[in-house]
């Protein structure tokens, strides 16, 4: 078994006790969903039916509301003396990383589910077709691998838990200024072209696109770049931050 | 290879412009008990980090199990355990849990680790809160969690930065026979502490380490002959009765602070005692107060620094 594997399965042991992490990954998004479907989506001319303008949005909310959970289970790793006994193992340097990357990812594609079978049961459908669904998997899988290795970064990069925590609220809150919820075209000046530049909208931009069996392949690049971009920023500051502290 | 466990020369360390460890030279024959005393902020947990490591030395060579800690760090990391002053337990896993993760980072196979994960239990009492999650264990029994962890998969040299700090006097003297078992096993130990007694109890050397430069180094016999020994400290109720008895007692001298107060160089043990009160009651000299004074860090750091180690902290 390597490294990683041993401490995957520690962090799987730590989700599955802290059931709290899981519930509001899931939970918020699918609250959130309720509402905007039932409440507030109505008043949108999207084009579209809204649940399916909104589902690809929610996806990734989804996956950004699991991450404070992470930053703040890195952040106790590196404040509790737990750390040290690793370093002082010869065990794989990364290997304490990629463990709490590999448990984000799957409490996401847990919520994920939950998010999907919720969708579905309000009327979601999708013409896709298989190659098209894959894509979408894959580029939920890589969002999320990105992002998790950011907020394991900023996790490792914050002095307390709190700050920790504050840390990933960015996170959380730019897929709301981006297309997640209305279309950028309806957004005032100023926001609009926030929203239009930053890596959320081309993401969403090109699940909704598979999802709804037209892929555009102009945002599908930009999403993989941002993906690849901020997958390795974050991976390079989180390894160099981890050998930094003591 | 030679038969060092740990050889240190030259060893300096600073942390921007303030200077930690100024140049530590140390030598731990494999097998004894080497122990770093000195009060809080002398460098003592810099040196435990450099030598297991944690962190880069600036200057010097340090060898640990024959291997160069720059250059050999694998090896280094191979052969030894750490148990710094802070448990490091993963306290959302179960105490069998905690046991199991070492066993598997060591890579023991599955027949062995149980059986290794067993006896660690049994030997330190934690049998019963096995399958409890460590979050729920006393600070002690955390401190022998940790302790066990470090000893998953047989480590040659074990270093114990301040094992006892913190703890009841009845976990500590736990604490001290466990330590007292591994050396008997055969692990060298590099043990840290602010307590003279502790040193005293345990270890073959003692290096006395103060603001970053080794002051003192040698058995525990060898530095308790350049401190001022135990003594007897006797008050009277007036200068009649000190009088008589600094007659009486020749190797008596006066208590530099209190002015009623005789100092009596005594090993403190009960003859001896007994013969001092003996040959002032013979006299008919009455003793106010009798306490027995045993040398403390304090006294090492006065005998050979000429400051107290309280004024260290104050610092």
């Amino acid at each position: 078994m390597s490294d990683s594997m041993i401490m995957l399965r520690r962090n799987f042991k730590h989700t599955v006790r802290n059931p709290v992490a899981v519930f509001n990954a899931v939970l918020f998004p699918i609250v959130l969903m309720l509402m905007f479907v039932y409440v507030i989506g109505g008043a949108f001319n999207v084009g579209v039916k809204y649940i399916d303008y909104a589902t690809p949005g929610m996806i990734v909310l989804a996956i950004c509301y699991g991450l404070s959970a992470t930053a703040l289970a890195v952040n106790s790793d590196m404040t509790k003396g737990i750390i040290n006994r690793f370093k002082v193992m010869d065990i794989s340097r990364s290997a304490v990383l990629s463990g709490h990357v590999v448990a984000t990812m799957l409490r996401s594609l847990v919520a994920i589910a939950a998010i999907m079978g919720v969708a579905f049961a309000l009327g979601f459908r999708s013409p896709a077709s298989f190659l098209e669904w894959l894509g979408a998997i894959g580029l939920i899988v890589l969002v999320s691998f990105a992002a998790s290795w950011l907020t394991v970064a900023l996790g490792l990069a914050a002095k307390t838990p709190e700050s920790a925590g504050m840390a990933v609220v960015p996170l959380i809150l730019l897929p709301f200024l981006s297309s997640a919820i209305v279309p950028v075209a309806t957004m005032g000046a100023g926001v609009r072209q926030f929203a239009e530049y930053q890596p959320f909208t081309p993401i969403i931009e090109t699940l909704r696109g598979l999802l709804a069996g037209t892929p555009s392949a102009g945002d599908a690049v930009a999403a993989v770049a941002w993906c690849a971009g901020i997958a390795l920023v974050g991976y390079l500051w989180a390894l160099s931050t981890f050998r930094k502290r003591a | 290879m030679t038969t060092s466990a740990i050889a240190v020369s030259g060893l300096r360390k600073a942390f921007g412009d303030k200077v930690v460890l100024d140049g530590i030279d140390l030598d731990v024959p494999a097998g004894t008990v080497f122990s770093l005393l000195g009060p809080n902020g002398a460098g003592k947990t810099t040196t435990v980090n450099v030598l297991t490591t944690l962190m880069r030395a600036d200057g010097g060579t340090v060898c640990v199990d024959g291997h160069d800690v720059a250059t050999g760090t694998k090896a280094v990391r191979a052969a030894i355990g750490v148990t710094g002053q802070f448990a490091a337990v993963d306290e959302m896993l179960t105490g069998q849990e905690n046991l199991q993760l070492m066993a598997d980072l060591r890579r023991l196979g599955s027949g062995e680790a149980s059986r290794v994960i067993t006896g660690l239990l049994e030997r330190f009492d934690l049998a019963e809160s096995a399958q409890k999650l460590a979050a729920t264990y006393s600070g002690g029994m955390r401190r022998k969690l940790d302790l066990a962890m470090t000893l998953v998969g047989n480590p040659k040299i074990i270093f114990l930065d301040e094992p006892t700090t913190g703890l009841d006097p009845r976990s500590r003297r736990t604490m001290w026979d466990i330590i007292r078992q591994l050396v008997a096993e055969g692990v060298t130990i590099f043990l840290t502490t602010q307590y003279l007694e502790e040193a005293d109890r345990l270890a073959d050397r003692i290096a006395v380490l103060d603001q970053g430069h080794l002051v003192a180094q040698g058995t525990p016999g060898e530095l308790k002959r350049q401190i001022p020994g135990s003594h007897v400290r006797l008050r009277f109720a007036g200068d009649l009765e000190l009088d008589s008895a600094l007659r009486i007692l020749t190797d008596s001298t006066r208590d530099g602070q209190e002015d009623l107060v005789l100092r009596v160089p005594s090993d403190g043990g009960a003859k001896s005692v007994r013969a001092l009160l003996n040959q002032l009651d013979a006299h008919s000299i009455e003793v106010e107060e009798f306490s027995v004074h045993t040398p403390d860090l304090d006294d090492v750091f006065l005998a050979l620094t000429g400051r107290t180690s309280t004024k260290v902290n104050a610092r």
